[in-house]
C-alpha cells in the first residue's frame, strides 16, 4: 500500500516528460546520511538466518517471529530509502555505498559496495514485503512443522541474498547474490527433503541453475577482459563502444544466466519440480525473488543489449517461446501447483519479451513483474490455504465448490486471476497490456505471440479457478470437512488480494517516469490506437474464460482422462522438456563422462598410478635410512656439510 | 690535567647508550623468565600452575604490545648488536602469537585424567614407584613455564640479532629449554627420553657448525657484525677460503634448525617423541625463528654473495621439498607424518631465500606465519584424539573419524589444505607469495619443481581427510576428548587465522610487504 500510494505521488510530482527518455544515470553518488544505512537491508535478514542457524534449538520458540521482525525491519528500511529517495532529483537518486575493498591486485580491482537507484529500489520493495507477507503467512502454514525454526532461517536468507542480488554495485556481487539465491533455493525446495521427489527435485533446480551460472561467469569473464572492470559504472557507461561481436557474446551469456534463474526455455525444466517444496517457498519464489532475478539482471544490462541488437532478439524470442510454453503447460496440469508454476513460467516469458524489446519494453516488463509479485503470491498462498483446508490434497480433480466453504480464499484468489487474465481495472491489465501493445511495435509476430498467450492465459488460470471453487464438490473420503485458513494465513492474502485489484492502475504512468532514467523509456507507436489492442485482448481473454468455464463447471471426471490430444499429453509431460533434456545433454552427457572414465582409467589413471607407485616404492626405500640411530644422523649431517662446501667450492672455481 | 684526563677516557670502555625501548620485548620475556624461576623456588605448589599461568600470558601478551608499540622504527640498537626493523618486529609479532597459541596448548590439563601433558617428575624413573607416587599426588612438572619463556625468548632473540654472536646466543637460549622439554612427555616416557637426547646430541654438533661458521666469517672480515661482513665481502670479493668455509658451517647450522635435508633426521623423531603441544611450539616457532636469522644472514651478511651460494641452496631446496614429501607419503603416524610435511615446508620456504628479493622476505613471513597457526591447530587436534594410553597417533584409528566427530576433523581438515595450500587457506596465499617471489627471484624452474613437490604432498594431506571421512570408524577405535577451553581457544584461533588469512589475505600481505627492509 505503501508502495503503491508514494508510486502514485510521484505521478503528482514529478515534472519530467515520460515520453523517450535516455538512461542518464549509473554514475551514481556517495551514499550520505540515511542512504549510508543500506547496509541494513542485507544485514538484517542475514543475522536473522545466522542467529536461527546458529542458535539452533535454542532458538526455536522465538526464531521465526525473530525472523518475520527482520524481513520486516528489511522493509521498513527500504520504504525510508525509498521516501528518501522520493525527495530527490531524478538524477541524484542512485547512491552507491562503498562497502569494503575485496581484491585490489595490479589490474584486478573489486571493491564491493551497494547501489541503490530506482530499479533496484522497486526490487528492494517489493521483495521485502512479499517476502515480509509470505513470513508471516508461513507462521500459520508450517505451524506444525518439526524444523519451523529452519525454514525461516532459510526464508530470512533467501530474502537476504535475493537483496544482496539486487543492490549489489558490480556484476561479482551481483554474482554473489545470485549464487545466495541458486544455495537458499536449494535448500528450500528440499526442505522436506525425506520425501525423494523434493530432494531430487531441489537437485535439480540447482543443477540447471548452474548451466545458467555458467553463462554469467563467462558474462562476467568477458566484461573484465573487454571493459577492465566489473562494476555497473565501469561496463555499463562504456557498452556503447564496445565490439559488437563481444557485446553480442555478453548479451548472449547473461540471457543464459537469466534463463536459469527466470526458467526460461530452454532451462525451464525445474520450475515444475520445485513446487515439491512447502508452498510459501513456491509464492517466494515465483513473486518475489528468484524467477525475477533473470528479469532484473537484463533490465539493469539494458545498455549491453541496446549494443547487440541480435542478442536482445534472441531475448525476445526466448520469451515468446517461453510464454507459449508455460501458458500451454498450464492448460494440462490438474495439479494445482503445478497450474500456477506453468503460470509463472508463461508470465515471466512476457517479461523477458518485454525486456528484449528494448527502452520500450523495460520499465513495463518490471511493471508487469512487481504486479505479478502481487497477484501470483496472492494466488499462491491461496492455493496453500486451500491445500491446507483439503489435508495437501494437490489434484484439481478433487476440488471443487470450494468457494462456499473458503470464502476469504475465494475472494483473494479471485482477484488474482482476474488480474492474472488482465481483466480491467485489475493489475494485470496495465502491465500486461502495455506489454502486447509494445510488442506489436517492435514486430507483429511477437505481438501477436503475447495476444494469443493472453487469451491462452484466460482459459488455464480460468480453468483453475472453475474446478477449484465452483461446480460440485468431488473430494476424497478423508476429506469431507475443508475450511478456511487461520487469520495470520489469510490477512497476508487479503493484502496481497487488494495490490492485486489496485496495483495497476496506481502505477500505471508513474512508473515509467520513475524508472526511466535508469531504464531509459520511449513511447510505443503504434498502428492502430491502444484502445483496440486492449479491446482485442479483453475479446481473446473472454473467449478463453469462457470456454473453460463451459468446459469446466460441471462433470470433470475424477481421473485425467487418457485419450486425449496429442497436445494435452505433451503438455502433461511439461512439452517433454525432461525428456529433452535427458536426450540431448544427459545422454550424451553420460556418453562422455563413460568415454572419459573408461580413458581416464586406462591412460590417466594408469600414468597416475604408475607414478603413485614408483614414489610410495622410493619412498618405502627412504625412510629405511631413517634409522633411528643419533650416529647415523650425525653422518648424515656430516655428510651434508661436506655437500654444502663442495657446491659453494664448485660455484667458486 | 684536563686533557689528559680526556684522552684516557679515550681509551677507556665507553657505555654504549642502548634504547631500552627497542629492545623491550625480548628484555620483558627474558626477565619474566627469570621471575619464573623465582616463582618455582617460593610459590608454594598447589599454587605454582596458577601463578605461572598468569605469568607467562601476561608476559607474551605485553611483549606483543611493545612489538606494537616499535611499529615502523628502523634501527640498529644496543650499539649495533640487535636491528629494529620491519622483518624483526613482524617476524616478533608472528612469533608472539604463535607462542600464545602454543602455551595455550601447554597449558592443558583436561583431556589426560592423569593431569597435563607433562611428567609428573621429569627426574622419576619412567616405569618407577617414585613415578607412581608423584602421578598419585598429582604433582605437575610446572618448570616447563620458565623454560618455554626462556625459549621464546632466544626466539625472539634470534629474529633481531644483527651480529653472529648475539646470533648464536639467542640460538642457544633458543634451544637449551627446548632439549629439556621434549623429555618431559607423561606417557611414553623413554619415547620422549629418546628424542630429548637425539634432539640435544644433533643440535649441539649443529651448534659447533653455526660457531665454528661464525668463527671463521670473524677471520675473514675481522667483524661480527652482519653488516661489516656485508662490506668485507664487498671490499674483497675475490676468493677466500674462510669465507666460502664460514658461510657453509653457518648455512649448516641454520639448516638443521628448519629441518632441511640432509640435516633433517632429527624432526621425525623429536616431534613424534615430545610432548604434541613442545612438537607443535617446535613446528611453529622454531622454524619461524631460525627462517627469520636464515633470511637475516643471507641477505644482510651474505647478499653480496648470492651467486655463490644460491645453486648450493638450490640443492637443499629441491632435496627437502621432495624427500619431505615422498617420505611422507608412507607414513603411518599423525606426528610422523606432519614433521616430514614440516620438513618439506622448509623446502618451499628457502624459496623465499633464494629469490633474495623483497617480495622473498614478506611472503616468507607471510608462509610463516600461516603455516605456524595451522601448525598449532594441527597438533592441537592430534592432543585430543586419545585411547587409553594416550594420543592415538597411528593414523589406522583416526578411520571414520569424521562421523564420529565431525568438527574435530573438520578442523584438522581445514588445516590439511592449508598447509596443502589449497585455495581459501593461508597456505595457498602463502604458497603463492613465495612462488611468486621465486620467479621474480629468477628461480622460475624451483618454482615448478616446487609445485611438482606440492601436488605430491596433497596425496598425502588428502589421504588422511580420506581416512577421516571416507572410511568406517573401528569399533575400538579412540575417543576424542572435549578439552578444556585452553586447546579449544587454541585451535579456534588457528582455524580462524587460517581462514581469514586465506579470504582476506591483502592486509597481512600488505604489513609483509611493508615490513620487508632489513636494517643494517
Amino acid at each position: 500500500m505503501n508502495l503503491t500510494q508514494t508510486f502514485a505521488s510521484v505521478v503528482a510530482s514529478s515534472q519530467i516528460d515520460a515520453n523517450n527518455i535516455e538512461p542518464t544515470v549509473n554514475n551514481p553518488a556517495v551514499a550520505t546520511g540515511a542512504f549510508s544505512y543500506m547496509w541494513l537491508l542485507l544485514a538484517l535478514p542475514l543475522l536473522g538466518a545466522a542467529l536461527l542457524l546458529i542458535g539452533g534449538k535454542r532458538t526455536d520458540k522465538w526464531g521465526p517471529y525473530f525472523a518475520i521482525a527482520m524481513s520486516c525491519g528489511a522493509f521498513v528500511v527500504g520504504a525510508i530509502m525509498y521516501l528518501k529517495m522520493l525527495g530527490l532529483p531524478a538524477n541524484d537518486r542512485p547512491v552507491n555505498l562503498h562497502i569494503w575493498d575485496w581484491v585490489i591486485v595490479g589490474r584486478f580491482q573489486a571493491p564491493l559496495g551497494m547501489q541503490l537507484d530506482q530499479l533496484s529500489i522497486v526490487f528492494v520493495l517489493l521483495i521485502t514485503f512479499v517476502g515480509s507477507l509470505i513470513h508471516i503467512y508461513s507462521l500459520g502454514y508450517m505451524k506444525h512443522d518439526p524444523e519451523k525454526r529452519k525454514f525461516f532461517a532459510y526464508l530470512n536468507l533467501f530474502v537476504a541474498a535475493m537483496l544482496l542480488l539486487v543492490t549489489a554495485d558490480s556484476y561479482l556481487l551481483l554474482y554473489v547474490g545470485w549464487e545466495g539465491v541458486g544455495l537458499a533455493s536449494y535448500l528450500l525446495i528440499g526442505f522436506w527433503m525425506y520425501k525423494p521427489t523434493a530432494a531430487t527435485a531441489a537437485k535439480k533446480a540447482f543443477v540447471v541453475n548452474r548451466v545458467g551460472d555458467v553463462g554469467l561467469s563467462i558474462a562476467i569473464m568477458l566484461m573484465f577482459v573487454t571493459f577492465g572492470s566489473v562494476t555497473f559504472p565501469g561496463v555499463l557507461n562504456n557498452a556503447a563502444e564496445g565490439n559488437p561481436t563481444t557485446m553480442t557474446w555478453i548479451g548472449l551469456m547473461l540471457l543464459l544466466a537469466a534463463c536459469g534463474k527466470s526458467a526460461q526455455f530452454p532451462l525451464q525444466s525445474w520450475l515444475l519440480d520445485a513446487m515439491e517444496g512447502p508452498t510459501p517457498v513456491s509464492a517466494l519464489i515465483h513473486a518475489a525473488t528468484m524467477v525475477t532475478a533473470g528479469v532484473y539482471l537484463i533490465v539493469r544490462s539494458g545498455p549491453i543489449f541496446d549494443a547487440t541488437p541480435t542478442a536482445r532478439t534472441v531475448v525476445m524470442i526466448v520469451g515468446a517461446i517461453t510464454l507459449m510454453f508455460g501458458a500451454i503447460i498450464g492448460c494440462a496440469k490438474d495439479d494445482i501447483k503445478k497450474a500456477l508454476a506453468g503460470s509463472t513460467m508463461s508470465q515471466i516469458g512476457y517479461m523477458i519479451l518485454a525486456a528484449g524489446l528494448g527502452p520500450v519494453g523495460y520499465v513495463f516488463a518490471i511493471f508487469h513483474l512487481v504486479t505479478h509479485g502481487f497477484f501470483k503470491a496472492n494466488m499462491f498462498l491461496g492455493a496453500g490455504s486451500v491445500m491446507h483446508g483439503m489435508n495437501d490434497q494437490l489434484d484439481m480433480r478433487r476440488f471443487g465448490a470450494l468457494r462456499k466453504v473458503m470464502v476469504i480464499t475465494f475472494i483473494t484468489f479471485s482477484c488474482g486471476w482476474l488480474a492474472i487474465m488482465g481483466v480491467p481495472p485489475f493489475a494485470g491489465f496495465y502491465s500486461k497490456d502495455k506489454i502486447i501493445e509494445a510488442a506489436f511495435g517492435v514486430n507483429w509476430i511477437v505481438g501477436a505471440v503475447a495476444l494469443l498467450g493472453a487469451g491462452i492465459t484466460a482459459f488455464y488460470m480460468t480453468r483453475l479457478w472453475t474446478m477449484t471453487f465452483t461446480g460440485k464438490s468431488r473430494w476424497t473420503e478423508d476429506n469431507k470437512h475443508p475450511h478456511e485458513s487461520s487469520s495470520v494465513m489469510w490477512i497476508p492474502m487479503a493484502i496481497l488480494a487488494f495490490l492485486s485489484v489496485v496495483a495497476g492502475f496506481m502505477l500505471a504512468g508513474a512508473i515509467e517516469t520513475w524508472l526511466a532514467p535508469v531504464t531509459g523509456f520511449e513511447e510505443t507507436e503504434l498502428a492502430v490506437s491502444s484502445l483496440v489492442m486492449e479491446a482485442a485482448s479483453l475479446a481473446l481473454v473472454i473467449i478463453g474464460a469462457t470456454i473453460a468455464y463451459l468446459q469446466y463447471r460441471r462433470d470433470v471426471p475424477l481421473v485425467a482422462p487418457q485419450h486425449v490430444s496429442p497436445l494435452t499429453v505433451a503438455a502433461r509431460h511439461d512439452l517433454y522438456g525432461d525428456a529433452f533434456n535427458e536426450e540431448v545433454f544427459m545422454r550424451p552427457g553420460q556418453w562422455l563422462t563413460r568415454s572419459l572414465v573408461f580413458f581416464d582409467n586406462r591412460g590417466i589413471d594408469g600414468l597416475v598410478n604408475g607414478i603413485a607407485a614408483a614414489l610410495g616404492g622410493l619412498s618405502g626405500r627412504m625412510r629405511r635410512i631413517q634409522t633411528g640411530f643419533a650416529r647415523s644422523y650425525a653422518l648424515s649431517m656430516l655428510g651434508g656439510a661436506v655437500l654444502v662446501i663442495a657446491a659453494l667450492i664448485l660455484v667458486r672455481t | 690535567m684536563i686533557q689528559l684526563l680526556g684522552a684516557a677516557a679515550n681509551q677507556t670502555f665507553e657505555m654504549p647508550s642502548i634504547d631500552y625501548h627497542q629492545i623491550a620485548p625480548i628484555l620483558v620475556v627474558l626477565g619474566m623468565a627469570v621471575v619464573s624461576v623465582l616463582v618455582e623456588a617460593f610459590v608454594p605448589r598447589e599454587a605454582r600452575r596458577n601463578v605461572q599461568l598468569v605469568l607467562t600470558f601476561a608476559t607474551l601478551i605485553v611483549a606483543f604490545i611493545l612489538v606494537v608499540s616499535l611499529a615502523g622504527q628502523r634501527a640498529l640498537a644496543a650499539a649495533g648488536a640487535v636491528a629494529v626493523d620491519g622483518p624483526s618486529l613482524f617476524l616478533q609479532g608472528s612469533l608472539l602469537i604463535l607462542a600464545i597459541m602454543a602455551a595455550l596448548l601447554v597449558a592443558e590439563k583436561g583431556v589426560d585424567s592423569a593431569g597435563d601433558a607433562f611428567a609428573a617428575r621429569a627426574n622419576a624413573l619412567p616405569g618407577s614407584v617414585d613415578e607412581r607416587e608423584f602421578t598419585k599426588r598429582g604433582w605437575l612438572t610446572t618448570e616447563i613455564w620458565p623454560l618455554f619463556l626462556f625459549s621464546v625468548g632466544g626466539m625472539l632473540l634470534f629474529v633481531t640479532g644483527s651480529d653472529l654472536l648475539i646470533l648464536f646466543v639467542g640460538l642457544e637460549i633458543m634451544s637449551l629449554p627446548l632439549y629439556l622439554l621434549a623429555g618431559m612427555a607423561r606417557r611414553r616416557r623413554l619415547l620422549s627420553q629418546e628424542a630429548a637426547m637425539k634432539y640435544f646430541l644433533l643440535g649441539a654438533f649443529s651448534s659447533g657448525f653455526f660457531l665454528y661458521g661464525a668463527a671463521m666469517l670473524y677471520g675473514f672480515a675481522g667483524t661480527v657484525d652482519l653488516g661489516g661482513i656485508a662490506d668485507a665481502v664487498n671490499a674483497n670479493a675475490g676468493q677466500n677460503g674462510l669465507l666460502i668455509a664460514g658461510m657453509a658451517l653457518i648455512s649448516v647450522g641454520l639448516f638443521f634448525k628448519v629441518a632441511a635435508v640432509p640435516f633433517h633426521q632429527w624432526a621425525p623423531d623429536v616431534y613424534q617423541g615430545s610432548p604434541t603441544s613442545i612438537t607443535s611450539f617446535m613446528a611453529a616457532c622454531v622454524k619461524l625463528a631460525a627462517f627469520g636469522a636464515m633470511l637475516r644472514i643471507m641477505y644482510v651478511a651474505l647478499g653480496g654473495l648470492r651467486w655463490d651460494w644460491r645453486p648450493m641452496f638450490w640443492v637443499i631446496a629441491i632435496l627437502t621439498m621432495f624427500v619431505g614429501v615422498i617420505i611422507a607419503l608412507t607414513q603411518t603416524d599423525v606426528k610422523r607424518m606432519l614433521a616430514y610435511s614440516s620438513i618439506a615446508h622448509a623446502g618451499f620456504l628457502l624459496i623465499a631465500v633464494i629469490a633474495t628479493n623483497e617480495q622473498g622476505i614478506g611472503g616468507a613471513m607471510f608462509y610463516l606465519l600461516a603455516y605456524g597457526v595451522a601448525t598449532i591447530g594441527a597438533f592441537g587436534v592430534v592432543s585430543l584424539v586419545r585411547d587409553s594410553t594416550g594420543e592415538a597417533t597411528h593414523l589406522s584409528s583416526w578411520a571414520g573419524l569424521g562421523k564420529r566427530s565431525p568438527w574435530v576433523a573438520g578442523a584438522f581438515t581445514i588445516f590439511l589444505l592449508s598447509f596443502a595450500g589449497i585455495p581459501l587457506t593461508a597456505g595457498f596465499i602463502g604458497k603463492f607469495a613465495v612462488f611468486e617471489a621465486g620467479v621474480a627471484g629468477g628461480a622460475g624452474w624451483l618454482v615448478v619443481v616446487a609445485v611438482i613437490a606440492s601436488a605430491i604432498a596433497v596425496f598425502f594431506y588428502g589421504r588422511v581427510i580420506v581416512i577421516m571421512f571416507f572410511t568406517e570408524p573401528q569399533a575400538d577405535g579412540p575417543t576424542v576428548v572435549i578439552p578444556s577451553s585452553f586447546t579449544a581457544i587454541a585451535i579456534a584461533a588457528g582455524l580462524a587465522l587460517t581462514i581469514v588469512l586465506g579470504i582476506i589475505p591483502q592486509p597481512f600481505l600488505d604489513l609483509a610487504e611493508k615490513a620487508s627492509i632489513f636494517v643494517r
